[in-house]
């Protein structure tokens, strides 16, 4: 007995089809790709590695002095401070230098290939209509469902998390590179045209940055949910934080959960912080200068 | 008087397929019902006109009427659908991407109604800006743009941001970027229409002052006859993107050619305007003694002296002879026409 929506087609068999389909690429490419992306998996170690090597009052001073530089304000030093030694205090201080060693590099990625996307999408009416919907896609599927491919590609572990993080976390950079270029004073790219400026000197000098404020803006959301991937990439293999937020759901130890779950929160309002302050400089010195 | 800006026939069509209406358009079709049947914009329809060398010219119009359009296109910041733009004798539409470049960064320069200064950047960079484009150094950027600084009478101010400036600072800071690049075009769109009227005559009177020096090509968009009059040496009226007259500003004053541009010069004060030079009769012979009067000055100043008693004044000439005599009666005719 077939209850429910009518069976107009085959969706079982195009399932089957397409999961065959990947397999191939997998079989296929699989080594490849893993042997692509081996000197990014190094050097996510190697600032893994580096990190938990430092003695932690080098990271403390580190933290605060980037701190400093962001804001030139006392009181964000002191909160960052505080938020830093708690998280040692907590116990979790090594799995959160992983868990900050994978968000930096994903979020360094995610820039690095989302501010220029956002400049072409600003330059195409027609692509941005095509795109836009292709980044809520990214930014709504749950996501869980992108683990399996990137897993089945590479098999648990530290890249298949780097770059689910990296599907999950570009969108917001990409998105607000694209709208602060567009929301550039029409008249001063004008001017700039007007005195002979070519299309790169346009971009450089005025594009860029008057729309600093809006992609530090991105930055910041893509940073944030870099970090809010951790819990769900530890489970294929991420390590850090995450990892003790699953093996206390597995071995139901509330303080094993609480205290790496509050060790995210830390490192969350840290960043958080960082960036919003960096951001609010930047506007300042845009406006009125240094 | 050599040309600067040869205008020929140039016709701009905004919207999609303009080559289609504008075949239409040959065929007599007139902006309204354009808009109607195609929703294309007419901007500007077969505008010929030529622009000297060395002089303020003044291209005039209510909003809409296309000025700012044609004015973009001495500079290719907007393409014409139809026509050519000579300047200097060169078509400046065949120049491909990398000499209109050098053109943009050399030639001609722009001053824009709403200064589009950079406002994170300071005075002086945003002067030395069209400098640094072209790949000027640096250190001769800043001394080229340091001088125009003071030449604005901005000198102190290098160090500020715009937004720490008046609107007329801003716009001095607008005038200096498009004179350190020594361009010998000007292109100035509604430059001080978003001044304060006491710093907008202020502004054109140090424009009319500078222009005095530096003998350029300046070609001024304006709403505002007064302005027009007041800086210009050649004046364009423009309505819905037609010619509708072109000449000296007396010339225009004195015979306007059709209704609008009649309506147009109804309210200016033509007692500033009109000059002495035109008005002498020389079958009025000045009585021996009778005050004179320069041939330029406005027929302004000839009222004082026939309130002093005098009844016909002696208008001496350029060629410094007397040309005639000017009565009251005769100057009060010439203010009342129009």
């Amino acid at each position: 007995m077939t209850q429910g929506f009518p069976d107009l087609w085959d969706a079982r068999g195009f399932g089957r089809w397409l999961d065959a389909a990947f397999n191939g690429i997998v079989a296929r490419w699989g080594e490849t790709l893993e042997w692509l992306f081996m000197p990014v998996l190094r050097l996510l170690l190697l600032i893994e590695r580096g990190l938990q090597a430092l003695p932690w009052w080098v990271v403390l001073v580190a933290l605060c002095a980037l701190a400093w530089a962001a804001s030139r304000s006392w009181r964000m030093v002191v909160l960052v401070a505080v938020l830093t030694v708690a998280i040692g205090l907590l116990g979790v201080w090594t799995d959160a230098m992983a868990t900050v060693a994978l968000m930096v590099m994903a979020t360094v990625l995610s820039v690095l290939a989302g501010i220029p996307a956002g400049i072409v999408l600003s330059r195409s009416d027609r692509l941005r209509a095509a795109a836009l919907p292709v980044l809520d896609i990214m930014q709504t599927m749950p996501i869980f469902v992108y683990l399996i491919p990137f897993v089945m590609l590479f098999g648990p572990g530290k890249i298949p998390a780097l770059l689910a993080t990296i599907v999950f976390a570009i969108p917001p950079v990409i998105r607000l590179t694209d709208l602060g270029i567009r929301q550039v004073d029409e008249g001063v790219v004008e001017a700039s045209r007007a005195f002979g400026g070519s299309t790169r000197q346009q971009l450089f000098t005025v594009q860029i940055p008057l729309a600093l404020p809006s992609i530090m803006a991105g930055i910041n959301q893509t940073t944030m949910m870099a970090l809010s991937m951790v819990v769900i990439a530890s489970m294929i293999g991420a390590g850090g934080l995450g990892y003790q937020v699953l093996q206390g759901i597995q071995r139901l130890e509330v303080s094993r959960g609480l205290f790496a779950g509050l060790g995210i929160v830390f490192l969350a309002i840290i960043f958080d912080r960082l960036a919003q302050a960096w951001g609010r400089r930047m506007q300042a010195n845009l406006h009125r200068g240094g | 008087m050599s040309i600067k800006i040869r205008v020929e026939g140039v016709s701009k069509i905004f919207g999609p397929d303009p080559q289609a209406a504008m075949a239409k358009v040959r065929a007599g079709m007139g902006k309204a019902r354009l808009l109607e049947e195609t929703g294309l914009v007419l901007g500007l329809k077969d505008i010929t006109l030529d622009i000297p060398a060395g002089e303020i010219f003044v291209i005039m119009g209510l909003s809409g009427s296309g000025k700012s359009t044609l004015i973009r296109h001495f500079n290719r910041l907007i393409e014409p659908t139809a026509g050519r733009i000579v300047v200097d004798g060169e078509d400046i539409l065949a120049y491909p991407e990398p000499r209109l470049r050098d053109f943009r960064r050399r030639k001609i320069a722009m001053v824009f109604q709403r200064f589009a200064l950079l406002p994170h950047r300071t005075v002086l960079e945003n002067v030395m800006y069209g400098l640094r484009l072209d790949g000027v150094p640096k250190a001769e950027s800043r001394a080229r743009a340091e001088e125009q600084i003071t030449l604005v009478g901005l000198a102190g101010f290098e160090g500020r941001y715009p937004e720490q400036l008046s609107g007329g600072m801003q716009q001095r800071v607008g005038l200096a970027r498009a004179l350190a690049t020594n361009a010998d075009i000007l292109l100035m769109d509604e430059a001080f229409s978003a001044l304060d009227p006491l710093i907008r005559h202020d502004m054109q009177l140090q424009l009319k002052d500078l222009q005095a020096r530096l003998h350029k090509t300046i070609v001024f968009i304006t709403h505002d006859l007064d302005e027009a009059l007041l800086i210009g040496d050649g004046i364009a009226i423009l309505k819905d993107g037609e010619l509708r007259q072109c000449g000296r500003g007396a010339e225009i004053l004195a015979n306007p050619t059709d209704d609008y541009v009649a309506r147009f010069v109804r309210d200016v004060n033509r007692a500033r305007v009109l000059t002495c030079g035109p008005l002498a009769e020389a079958g009025e012979p000045p009585p021996p003694g009778a005050p004179e009067l320069a041939a330029e000055e406005s027929v302004e100043h000839a009222f004082p002296l026939f309130a002093g008693g005098a009844d016909v004044l002696a208008i001496r000439g350029a060629d410094g002879m007397i040309a005639g005599g000017l009565t009251m009666r005769r100057a009060m005719q010439a203010l009342a026409q129009g």
